[in-house]
């Protein structure tokens, strides 16, 4: 007889271990098994909005982020038609914000960057969105560029269940959506120096992008030597630079 | 002495719309390999060869995005006589630096440059009609002709060019490794 903790099931015919209530990403991470994801954090709850998990099973596509893990289940992840979904998920992200990487600090270092260069990505395929958004540089410690936010609400959901403070919410709807700063008083514009965000806050150090970085100590390491110089993040991982591993 | 006749000669034409002329730059880093490559290829127009008109040409290597109306018509000069055009680097993919300016009001941005800037002498705004008019936006290529490749990086390398060239000649696509594909 097989007990739970024996379960597992087949990601592109690798068999995968699980434990009930897992996710089809978390046991996949968990195992060492990459399937393409930015809005997901072991640390957190799911969201399901980047939409980058996205893999097929039985003929259906759903986030692999968001569906449990069950017994004997084949996953299909690493074929083509899904990766150029993903391609194209990715492109859209691009499109949305306003990446420039040549000019940004976490060029090198960031996972959207990492996941473009996984799929092969060397182009925009869609018309540039431009949108107008500001660069809050109020904090002591901390950027919140809002030109790089994917909206993955990592951040939000870090202070919320980790750091157990509202420190970012997701405003609005579609493509107005915007990462609104809580300031806990009435009347203060939301300005990142007038929130509760400490240097050690797991919410400042979780943005997969450039959006939220510490303002000290950028620059240190030299092109060539960043996390996704040299390795694809499906060797690598889901990392910033201050993780251990 | 050259193996290949003029005629068998690849054509190419480069030229750097908003761009920096950093990718032609990375281009001629290329070093003493462009010793072997010329006796495969040919420049057509190109800042290398100050020919002014692209005609008949196999590949057309375009750094920068579009600020002006100039570039436009440049850019559609060259797609109607390449067979092959390659966006090169990260301007002519989306924008790149000159985009920054995409947030601003372009009149602002003039009277910023020419009016009210710190140190102006003679505040006015050039108006000649040999000035070609600038774009509400800074756009990439994509956005105004059919790109057939891209070549991301600011600049791309060197090795990125040798590669693309080369893999066009042998009518083959170009393999470029993680290195010669960085975003920055």
């Amino acid at each position: 007889m097989t007990n739970n903790n024996d379960a597992s099931f087949f990601l592109d015919g690798e068999e995968i271990p699980f434990t009930p209530g897992q996710s089809i990403l978390e046991a996949s991470i968990t195992h060492g098994s990459y399937i393409p994801h930015l809005c997901f954090n072991p640390k957190v709850s799911a969201h399901g909005s980047c939409r980058l998990c996205i893999v097929k099973i039985k003929d259906k596509i759903t986030s692999a982020c968001t569906t449990p893990a069950s017994a004997q289940l084949k996953v299909e992840s690493d074929i083509e038609s899904i990766q150029q979904q993903r391609l194209r998920i990715t492109q859209m992200l691009f499109v949305e914000g306003n990446h420039y990487c040549p000019t940004c600090e976490w060029s090198g270092n960031c996972q959207l960057q990492a996941i473009a260069y996984e799929l092969g990505m060397t182009d925009n395929h869609y018309p540039m969105q431009y949108p107008k958004r500001h660069l809050d540089a109020s904090h002591p410690d901390f950027i919140l560029d809002h030109d790089r936010c994917i909206h993955c609400g990592l951040c939000e959901r870090a202070g919320k269940e980790l750091d157990h403070k509202a420190l970012f919410s997701l405003s609005g709807r579609g493509i107005n959506t915007w990462l609104a700063v809580q300031t806990g008083e009435e009347g203060q514009d939301e300005k990142l120096k007038h929130s509760d965000l400490k240097p050690e806050d797991n919410a400042a150090h979780i943005c997969p992008t450039g959006a939220l970085i510490p303002k000290k100590d950028l620059f240190q390491t030299p092109i060539g030597q960043r996390l996704y110089d040299n390795e694809m993040i499906s060797s690598l991982g889901n990392c910033r630079p201050e993780d251990d591993t | 002495m050259s193996n290949t006749d003029a005629a068998d000669k690849l054509r190419i034409a480069t030229c750097s719309l908003a761009g920096c002329f950093g990718c032609h730059m990375s281009f001629l880093d290329m070093d003493e390999t462009l010793v072997s490559l010329i006796e495969h290829i040919e420049f057509n127009r190109s800042p290398l060869t100050d020919i002014k008109e692209v005609k008949d040409c196999d590949i057309g290597l375009i750094e920068g995005g579009l600020c002006n109306t100039e570039n436009v018509a440049v850019l559609r000069e060259f797609r109607a006589q390449c067979k092959i055009i390659v966006a090169v680097g990260a301007c002519a993919i989306n924008g790149g630096v000159p985009a920054l300016r995409n947030h601003l009001d372009v009149q602002d941005c003039l009277n910023e440059a020419f009016v009210e800037g710190i140190g102006v002498v003679d505040p006015q705004i050039p108006c000649d009609e040999e000035l070609p008019k600038l774009l509400k936006q800074v756009i990439p290529l994509h956005e105004v002709v059919t790109v057939d490749y891209f070549l991301p990086g600011c600049p791309p390398p060197a090795e990125a060019f040798v590669e693309i060239v080369t893999a066009l000649m042998e009518k083959r696509d170009a393999r470029l490794p993680l290195k010669l594909r960085h975003f920055d």
